[in-house]
């Protein structure tokens, strides 16, 4: 469907890169859902220690291209990748690699907050164990509270870690998601539209927290809110049926973007 | 204003028209239940429980077939749970729905319908001939298995299928390998669902009784079996001897033994069903 399209052009703005080292290096990404493409040619890098904020319309392709950075789209049946991504200089798509351990790395937080039907301990406990990553019942409950404090949720849940997650509200439902994925001490830190289940200070209580965390971490956050991104995000990159259109600086893909469509989409002038 | 009235008016014949189904069900129930309970009731005590059966109808009981139908059973689900779970876990997590996977769900899906007395001439020839266990309890329990597989499997799997992918997504992301998250989150939040395909299984499988016949269970047995390969009678079929003889007595201990058969597979079935509700709660 998308390949009968005019092939876009792909331009990184003019203004110069981040200065932290590239992270995740994309070249020549394409994916396929069966028969139909869904990502076509997508080349970018991402940077260490900075939020990347993928910015696009409905069914552009950017949850997919976030969820090919884990191999997330390998439980889905007869998807296709082509193309190589690189995180640290090593292809995660080579036959060596250990897709387990991939995830280890690199974290993830869904759009739909999807924590375990277990207490708020467990669901922060699974990763741990299944890690093996805790010898003994004190360094769990150490990095249960860590985690949960790097979350910004500690201070509401302490006095009910062995309640049920499903007692909590949305919000604090993502923000212990987060805190279960922070709890295996990921690299990288992929996010599919968090805060859109949730409301304006629930929202903002996220935003906050991304800011935060990208001291620490490499971050990639999906969004259709484009105030969101322009917030959060150090660098956007724009995509549009499969296809990167434009990335570079947040401050400039919104002010003074390259390509006329990025324009007509920051800008609300579309259709 | 007429088509509005119209409307209204089919409405109400439709509702009416189910609670007179539902009623009429539910009234054939009740007199089902009523006429068994007053032919049987007076001779339900300990004495008939405990009772090896007799020629006189007075005296006889049902022991040697009531543990004939626990032993049974109890070889059924060793066999027909972990065997059924395993093939539904494969069949749903691991099979990806290929040409093969398709296939053996067809044939899954039409054992489910195969009549009784077919598993009954498959557990003749192969366990109690070829395999040389006799009309024994290990061999009526592996027939009653095979019987009781597709239920399993099938109900398994619609379980299965009713977790949603977030859960599998959320165990994945954190570095879980698929077999720690259905071992994890996929076969616990599936379990209440599971649970009850397995009481329809069982209860399926405890009322049986053309298959065992077939295998060669006995009739008559004064004895209650004493193992795995001892030979043995169950509660279905001791009813079904009562019933065939001609005095009047031996009736009514046929609606007695029915009664003892409808209270071993309501107990089984309440068991079940708080067993599920205590995993639904332990979840939310």
């Amino acid at each position: 469907m998308t390949t009968s399209l005019r092939p876009l052009v792909t331009r990184t703005s003019d203004s110069p890169g981040p200065t932290t080292p590239v992270k995740i290096g994309v070249t020549g990404l394409n994916f396929f859902y069966g028969q139909k493409q869904a990502l076509t040619d997508l080349t970018i890098n991402l940077h260490a220690n900075i939020v990347t904020a993928f910015i696009g319309p409905s069914g552009c392709g950017k949850s997919t291209f976030l969820r090919t950075l884990n191999r997330m789209n390998d439980i889905i049946p007869s998807t296709r990748v082509e193309g190589r991504v690189l995180i640290d200089g090593e292809d995660i798509y080579s036959s060596s690699t250990d897709v387990v351990d991939l995830r280890r790395r690199v974290g993830m937080v869904f759009q739909k907050s999807n924590p375990f039907p277990k207490s708020i301990f467990e669901n922060v406990a699974y990763g741990l164990r299944i890690n093996g990553l805790a010898r003994n019942r004190g360094e769990m409950e150490g990095r249960i509270e860590n985690s949960l404090k790097a979350a910004a949720i500690w201070d509401e849940v302490k006095d009910r870690l062995t309640e049920s997650a499903q007692t909590l509200s949305g919000g604090q439902q993502q923000r212990l998601c987060i805190a279960r994925a922070l709890a295996i001490q990921p690299e990288i830190l992929l996010m599919d539209e968090p805060a859109s289940a949730l409301d304006p200070i629930a929202t903002q209580r996220i935003e906050e927290l991304i800011y935060q965390l990208k001291v620490d971490y490499t971050i990639v956050i999906v969004t259709h809110n484009m105030q969101q991104a322009a917030r959060v995000s150090d660098q956007t990159a724009f995509f549009w049926l499969g296809q990167l259109v434009e990335s570079g600086p947040t401050e400039k893909l919104f002010t003074n973007p390259a390509e006329k469509l990025t324009e007509d989409y920051v800008t609300g002038r579309f259709g | 204003m007429s088509t509005r009235a119209s409307r209204l008016a089919g409405d109400r014949l439709l509702q009416t028209m189910s609670i007179l189904v539902l009623a009429l069900s539910l009234v054939a129930l009740a007199a089902l239940l009523y006429d068994i309970w007053s032919d049987g009731w007076y001779r339900l005590d300990w004495q008939f429980i405990t009772s090896l059966p007799s020629r006189r109808a007075a005296s006889a009981g049902i022991y040697p077939a009531l543990v004939g139908s626990l032993y049974v059973l109890l070889v059924t689900a060793v066999l027909a749970v972990p065997l059924g779970i395993g093939a539904a876990v494969y069949l749903e997590e691991y099979g990806g729905g290929g040409r093969f996977a398709r296939l053996i769900e067809i044939n899954i899906a039409n054992l489910a319908g195969v009549p009784s007395i077919i598993y009954g001439l498959l557990g003749l020839s192969l366990f109690v001939r070829a395999f040389q266990m006799g009309p024994s309890v290990l061999a009526g329990g592996s027939t009653l298995a095979l019987l009781a597989l597709p239920v399993v499997i099938l109900s398994t799997r619609e379980a299965l299928r009713t977790v949603p992918m977030s859960a599998r997504e959320g165990s994945y992301a954190l570095g879980a390998t698929q077999w720690q998250t259905i071992w994890h989150q996929v076969l616990p939040s599936a379990l209440p669902g599971i649970l009850t395909g397995l009481i329809l299984a069982m209860s399926r499988a405890i009322g049986e009784t053309a298959p065992l016949i077939t295998i060669g269970a006995l009739a008559y047995l004064d004895f209650a079996p004493s193992g795995l390969m001892s030979p043995f009678t169950v509660l279905p079929i001791q009813i079904y001897n009562w019933v065939s003889l001609p005095q009047p007595a031996f009736a009514e201990n046929a609606a007695a033994g029915i009664i003892v058969l409808l209270v071993l597979l309501l107990t089984l079935n309440a068991v079940a069903v708080v067993l599920r509700d205590r995993f639904q709660k332990a979840r939310q």
